[in-house]
């Protein structure tokens, strides 16, 4: 086996880096929450007997988990559809869907700050049309955060998804027409259960993505609407509570792990062919 | 034979698309008006916002900023990420299996949680300079893209014409560099420019790892939305809308776009 000796050396420099630079810096995050004098475990009873922040870790959940649902819901119709345009119509659709993926969290999440502020634009449209007399304040609600992160994840869904749709071969479909099947009952029996692999790799990816956000909370729910992304760079800059920081992180980093794992499971139980 | 969607259906997608390009193109408007405050539609048409950006150093300073850092961990990560790739495709017989999870991992960790961590034990604890902890950071974010873009590109990679070159008399790294790396260029170079982009990008990593006198542009950018709301933003904002049009079109003439829905 003269190739054992480069295959491992090829991959070593990477390897290093990263135990070295994520490795060794995550572990000592880790590391700092359980070194508290009074107790292993009495920085995480600190903050889950706190009940702001308590509620700092629920509101972000409650916000990914509505972002992740519409997400799916919305990306899902979207995708299907994509994927039965004609060719240039697809290519097309899918340029557009790119587009604002590659353009960054701060430029798409200050297009929100333009158009829900107490002067915005959809202020200006629904007092002259006279739904409304006086502006709503929109900016610094949970409302606000969800819309923005739901266009902030809706591109990425609708990629994930087609590129799974695109892999449904068009037998199938022609199979279960021929067998005299409702276009909504090859839907739900053929397009659905194999589309699931897809769909809950976009679930993970948006789940985490808006559990662990940082720019859109903080630019559209401020100090009122503090999720846990904002709230770890709150405690370690400003307040400079590294411990504290480092529980929110430690925290932050076991649910998205908990999350990509069991989704896995999910997906291998739903579908044991998919990979 | 292709079914057409429900009309209600059709509908939908199209609001779904009008949602996701209005918001930028209000972002176009306001940056070409005429006012002090940002506002849509515009109120006549300037290009003085175009200029300010220019005219305020800490986005002419951060810009630059963040094009060397992209520029350099990427480049950094390439480097460190193509032998990886590679020989996870060459040898993969021979490799544990638990490896190609490693390079993974920067997905698994959120963004803040590394950045928090670097800033912790890089900069403080071990005393790097914080630009070298931004390199550190930024290579590190972009690995996974790499190793994974190489690897799409390799696996399709006919390793018996490497073998050839070889059996030739061709020393191994030669061989890798004239016959493999050419055959696997739109690979690369579509790595290297999806990395370029999420590095820019980045909010999470940079923002604790900025320090007096460096901070990224979106860093920058917050901070600034954060005290100014004027259009300068907005004409920033832009300029960037640009950038991914040019990355767009690299990533379409290399590898093609729907290669993103791979």
């Amino acid at each position: 086996m003269t190739f054992r000796q480069p295959g491992w050396l090829l991959v070593l420099p990477a390897t290093l880096a990263v135990a070295m630079f994520l490795g060794i810096p995550v572990f000592d995050t880790f590391s700092t929450t359980f070194t508290d004098s009074t107790g292993f475990l009495s920085n995480y009873e600190k903050f889950f007997t706190s009940r702001f922040r308590r509620a700092v870790l629920w509101r972000t959940t409650e916000i990914a988990l509505i972002t992740m649902i519409a997400s799916l819901l919305i990306g899902f119709a979207t995708a299907y559809v994509v994927s039965r345009a004609p060719k240039k119509l697809k290519s097309l659709l899918i340029i557009i869907a790119v587009f604002p993926l590659l353009t960054g969290v701060v430029v798409r999440s200050f297009a929100w700050l333009v158009i829900l502020g107490k002067n915005g634009i959809l202020n200006q449209i629904l007092l002259s049309v006279g739904v409304i007399a006086e502006p709503l304040s929109m900016l610094y609600t949970e409302g606000a955060v969800i819309v923005a992160m739901v266009y902030l994840f809706v591109p990425l869904m609708i990629l994930t998804i087609v590129g799974v749709l695109e892999g449904i071969p068009e037998d199938l479909l022609q199979a279960s027409a021929s067998l005299g099947a409702t276009p909504f009952a090859t839907f739900w029996q053929v397009v659905f259960p194999l589309a699931m692999p897809g769909l809950i790799v976009g679930a993970v990816l948006v789940f985490t993505g808006s559990f662990t956000s940082y720019a859109t909370p903080q630019l559209l729910g401020g100090e009122q609407q503090m999720m846990m992304g904002t709230f770890l760079r709150q405690r370690a800059m400003v307040t400079f509570d590294w411990t504290g920081a480092s529980t929110i992180a430690a925290i932050m980093t076991v649910v998205t792990i908990i999350i990509v794992l069991a989704m896995g499971r999910v997906a291998r139980r739903l579908n044991p062919a998919a990979v | 034979m292709h079914t057409r969607p429900h009309p209600v259906l059709i509908g939908f997608a199209c609001l779904v698309f009008f949602f996701l390009l209005a918001p930028l193109v209000i972002i176009i408007g306001a940056s070409v008006s005429d006012t002090s405050f940002l506002t849509f539609p515009p109120q006549g048409l300037t290009l003085h916002w175009y200029e300010n950006i220019f005219e305020v150093s800490a986005f002419k300073r951060t810009m630059v900023t963040s094009f060397i850092l992209a520029v350099t961990g990427t480049s950094l990560s390439l480097i460190v990420g193509i032998p990886a790739a590679y020989a996870l495709n060459r040898y993969r017989v021979q490799l544990p299996s638990f490896l190609s999870t490693v390079f993974v991992l920067p997905i698994l960790v959120p963004e803040i949680v590394l950045g928090f961590s670097l800033m912790k034990t890089v900069t403080t604890a071990m005393g790097f300079p914080i630009f070298v902890s931004l390199v550190i950071g930024h290579a590190l974010l972009v690995l996974p893209y790499c190793v994974r873009v190489v690897s799409a590109a390799l696996s399709s990679f006919d390793f018996s014409i490497e073998e050839a070159a070889v059996s030739l008399g061709c020393p191994r790294w030669k061989a890798f560099f004239i016959i493999v790396l050419p055959n696997v260029r739109a690979g690369v170079i579509a790595a290297f420019i999806l990395a370029l982009i999420t590095s820019i990008n980045d909010v999470s990593i940079s923002l604790f790892l900025t320090g007096p006198g460096i901070s990224t542009l979106p860093i920058q950018l917050l901070a600034h939305m954060e005290q100014f709301f004027d259009p300068t933003i907005a004409s920033v904002s832009v300029l960037l809308m640009l950038v991914t049009v040019g990355v767009m079109a690299v990533v379409e003439l290399t590898l093609g776009l729907t290669f993103l829905t791979k």
